[in-house]
């Protein structure tokens, strides 16, 4: 079982670094399109805030903070998404994941631009969301056995 | 002078993965697969490949390291005593893999050849077009999600269904 950590510093930049992690995770998934990152390292940071917050403030912070069948529906939302993406590509004409034919008032260049933040949308939750259930169900206590 | 540094790391991935490897303490051994993760991040990023860099120094460096701690807090630090009745085994398919592995080496073209078939065959048209077609410098990126897009979904899909496979494996049993 992970306990609380005893020392106040730790305490406190947990809580300081926490919302600054998440922010930076948003911001390597929206800027994967310039730099590197993308959807599956936004999705593992955002995935290890939770872990961090459960190393400093003890594993029954995640009780409070995660409600673990929710989490478990939003990754499945964030492959739904991905697939469903695909499936708009063909309403709008096009082939399975073909960006450009998405239903979208943009040119299809533009298109193809959106279709790569949606789908790393949903890589994200998929990836952040696996992390975090793993990681409530591995750091519990086996109590009754 | 990159690969004197290439050289270095490599050296050091080496050792890391022995100490990993033969760690009495299985945190010690975690820890120390955490460090190899790391290395290899750097290796990576050394080598110009920064979005693989990336991905190995959140994933290999940090969340596996976690992930293994917690199954650790689960099971035992201690490693088995007993010797595995196939340790000779093992150490023999290790040597057959690790010899062929090294023997085809020569046959891989060398580090940024320009000509080399996997950087003749699509790689210059994805560099060219992927401003023009899909409004993303990042090449990377525009492949992974978009002319290869099957590959990522496909891979999405692997990693949730996994990590929910697992997760309800571990699902505590009631009474």
């Amino acid at each position: 079982m992970i306990e609380r950590h005893a020392s106040v510093v730790v305490q406190t930049f947990v809580r300081v670094l926490t919302p600054l992690a998440q922010l930076f995770a948003l911001y390597v998934l929206a800027f994967g399109h310039y730099s590197p990152g993308g959807g599956f390292q936004a999705g593992v940071i955002l995935g290890a805030t939770y872990i961090l917050l459960a190393l400093a403030f003890g594993r029954d912070i995640l009780d409070r903070k995660v409600n673990q069948p929710v989490c478990v529906a939003l990754g499945a939302a964030g492959v739904l998404l991905y697939a469903l993406t695909g499936v708009a590509g063909m309403a709008g004409g096009g082939t399975f994941l073909d960006y450009s034919r998405l239903p979208l008032p943009v040119t299809p260049v533009r298109a193809r631009y959106f279709g790569i933040l949606f789908i790393e949308t949903g890589v994200t939750l998929g990836v952040a969301a696996t992390l975090i259930i793993l990681f409530c169900r591995l750091g519990e206590q086996e109590s009754n056995r | 002078m990159s690969e004197l540094i290439l050289a270095g790391l490599l050296v050091l991935l080496v050792l890391l993965a022995v100490v990993a490897v033969r760690a009495p303490d299985l945190l010690l051994a975690v820890i120390t697969l955490g460090a190899y993760g790391f290395v290899m991040s750097l290796i990576w990023a050394v080598m110009g490949a920064l979005d693989v860099a990336f991905t190995e120094a959140v994933v290999g460096a940090g969340a596996t390291t976690v992930l293994f701690l917690a199954a650790l807090l689960r099971t035992s630090r201690r490693r088995s005593p007993a010797a595995s009745p196939l340790r000779w085994v093992a150490l023999a398919v290790a040597l057959g893999t690790g010899g062929a592995v090294l023997g085809v080496t020569s046959g891989l073209p060398r580090w940024g050849d320009p000509t080399s078939a996997p950087a003749t065959h699509v790689s210059p048209r994805y560099l060219v077009r992927t401003l023009s077609e899909t409004a993303t410098p990042n090449a990377v990126t525009s492949v992974l999600a978009d002319y290869r897009g099957y590959d990522t979904l496909v891979e999405t899909t692997v990693i949730f269904t996994a990590g929910l496979g697992c997760w309800l494996l571990l699902t505590p049993r009631r009474r």
